[in-house]
């Protein structure tokens, strides 16, 4: 569940906790955009280190490196199915000719593998850090005030808010379960998928009660009684905001220019291997 | 039967939840685990059978390094009823889910027929044969779970908070079963933070706050001591307030449930009980 853990909000303030969600989202956008733009290594790592001075201002490092270890595993499949799909068919990394020969081909293959992965942890870096420093509740506010309705934005708070109820509920249901026996990790692959029957089924049936029951108690306390909802606070931007909304949009044209108008160089051509 | 030396735990997400717990269970002893929410009692017993492995010192069950056994080769020694039993019923009848241990634990078909109709009979479930176990009331459900374990008929039967959501008539059974289960040779470990029941039953009692054993002994001495009770957050028993503030009168200030009281009013008022 260590995954969880690296999305998880905690109740601190930051000046990155503050800024305005929206904001924020634009910006993680913005990084998401860049990633995609480049398949290559160099500016990959550049990219991989522009978030780490929000991290360290919202003092979330901890949490942060334990979403990066938990998106380890996804890396590392990542990383193989590349380099093994590139293997094949090394035609299409710019710079090799097949049939692959030199030790330079090799590292560009190599190369061209780290980067995908690069590209995988970037996404996992800036969503975990959106997520670290936005409580669900300015979520839901960013989220009205995009003019989203309140039933879906109230829909989805619940379900962010309940993914840690239900990680806790899980571990709770395994234990029950391996205490009359159950081996989670016994037995070939379709027995081992068939072993989860026990876990599912009381996790599932608990999920949709506790759901009846949370409907019960919001209605009787009258929700969606009113037609126009205020809300007691209000997002609005301030200086920081708009300090981010500019840095993030320099970003986003500073590499669209940098895309269109240079061919980016591999690493193993500037080191000249 | 069960020996627990020096103990710490500390879950993954940095919480302590045990400080250096030593004791030992002997093989037939009924011990009641008492203690506030958080104090570490369902940690403790998770110890029992392996569920969660020491982060320093260790748990011996019959002798076994428990960090060297798997949970569910610990299990058919000690038996675990979870407090809610819908963290682990999920079969489509009652008979199919106090069978589904048996099966794990490799009985022969006939052992499991056997074994399921004696827990049924034992629990006066047996009406309840084929009907789904989402299809029953709370007591009854929680007393599926606990047929579902006794079953195999483990040496030790650990209860997690047994009395909760039952109605004083369950309650009232519940206490006759684990009293008889106890004199027949078994080993009763009962969490719970239910003081007149545990003043009826009148085990051995552990104390625990934050962590620690703070107290142990027999019942009569452990839930008189004001200070004591008061330290793990449990309030004294009805009886025993009432007979503590008539000790300037002579009585006596250890009794803990009403045959005590008779016993200590007839020998005040020199009649025969």
């Amino acid at each position: 569940m260590s995954v969880f853990e690296g999305f998880r909000f905690r109740g601190v303030s930051s000046p990155v906790h503050r800024l305005d969600p929206r904001v924020k989202f634009l910006y993680v956008f913005v990084v998401f955009a860049v990633a995609i733009m480049f398949g290559e290594l160099l500016p990959l790592l550049v990219l991989f280190f522009v978030p780490v001075p929000f991290v360290f201002l919202a003092g979330v490092q901890r949490q942060w490196l334990r979403s990066m270890r938990g998106a380890s595993l996804f890396a590392i499949i990542i990383f193989a199915t590349n380099f093994i799909f590139t293997y094949l068919s090394p035609g299409s990394i710019p710079g090799i000719e097949p049939p692959l020969d030199t030790a330079s081909e090799y590292f560009l293959l190599l190369e061209r593998s780290l980067a995908m992965t690069l590209r995988f942890i970037v996404l996992v870096e800036s969503f975990s850090i959106f997520f670290l420093t936005t409580s669900p509740d300015r979520l839901s506010l960013a989220l009205e005030q995009s003019r989203v309705p309140y039933e879906l934005c109230f829909a989805f708070t619940t379900a962010v808010r309940f993914v840690p109820v239900l990680a806790e509920e899980a571990q709770t249901i395994m234990d029950a379960q391996r205490a009359r026996g159950l081996e989670l990790e016994r037995g070939n692959f379709m027995k081992r998928v068939r072993n989860y029957i026990p876990i599912l089924i009381p996790l599932i049936v608990n999920a949709i009660r506790r759901s009846l029951e949370l409907a019960e108690a919001m209605e009787s306390r009258a929700w969606g009684a009113t037609e126009k909802r205020t809300n007691l606070y209000v997002l609005r931007m301030r200086r920081p905001d708009y300090g981010l909304i500019f840095a993030s949009l320099f970003m986003l044209t500073f590499a669209l220019y940098v895309r269109f108008s240079f061919p980016m160089p591999s690493i193993v051509a500037l080191l000249s291997l | 039967m069960i020996e627990v030396r020096e103990v710490s735990f500390a879950y993954p997400n940095g919480v302590e939840a045990l400080k250096g717990v030593s004791l030992a269970i002997q093989k037939g002893e009924f011990v009641a685990i008492m203690g506030q929410n958080g104090a570490g009692k369902t940690t403790l017993v998770k110890l029992f059978n392996g569920l969660l492995k020491p982060t320093t010192g260790e748990v011996l069950v019959d002798g076994v390094d428990t960090r060297k056994v798997s949970v569910a080769n610990l299990a058919q020694k000690v038996g675990f009823v979870f407090q809610n039993p819908d963290h682990q019923l999920f079969c489509e009848t009652v008979e199919e889910e106090v069978a589904f241990a048996l099966r794990n634990f490799g009985l022969g078909k006939r052992t499991v027929q056997k074994r399921v109709k004696w827990a049924l009979n034992l629990l006066d479930l047996e009406k309840y044969r084929q009907v789904s176990p989402f299809m029953l009331s709370g007591g009854e459900r929680k007393r599926v779970a606990l047929a579902s374990v006794l079953a195999w008929d483990p040496e030790v039967i650990i209860l997690d908070e047994p009395t909760i959501g039952q109605d004083y008539r369950q309650k009232e059974r519940l206490q006759q079963f684990i009293v008889q289960m106890n004199a027949q040779g078994k080993t009763v470990v009962v969490v719970t933070h239910d003081i007149e029941f545990v003043a009826e039953c009148t085990p051995r009692v552990m104390l625990m706050a934050q962590g620690n054993i703070i107290a142990e002994g027999d019942a009569r001495k452990i839930l008189t001591d004001q200070k004591l009770v008061t330290k793990a957050s449990i309030v004294l028993p009805q009886v025993t307030q009432v007979f503590l503030g008539l000790m300037d009168l002579g009585l006596p200030g250890d009794v803990v449930n009403v045959q005590d009281a008779r016993r200590a009013l007839s020998d005040f008022l020199g009649v025969d009980s």
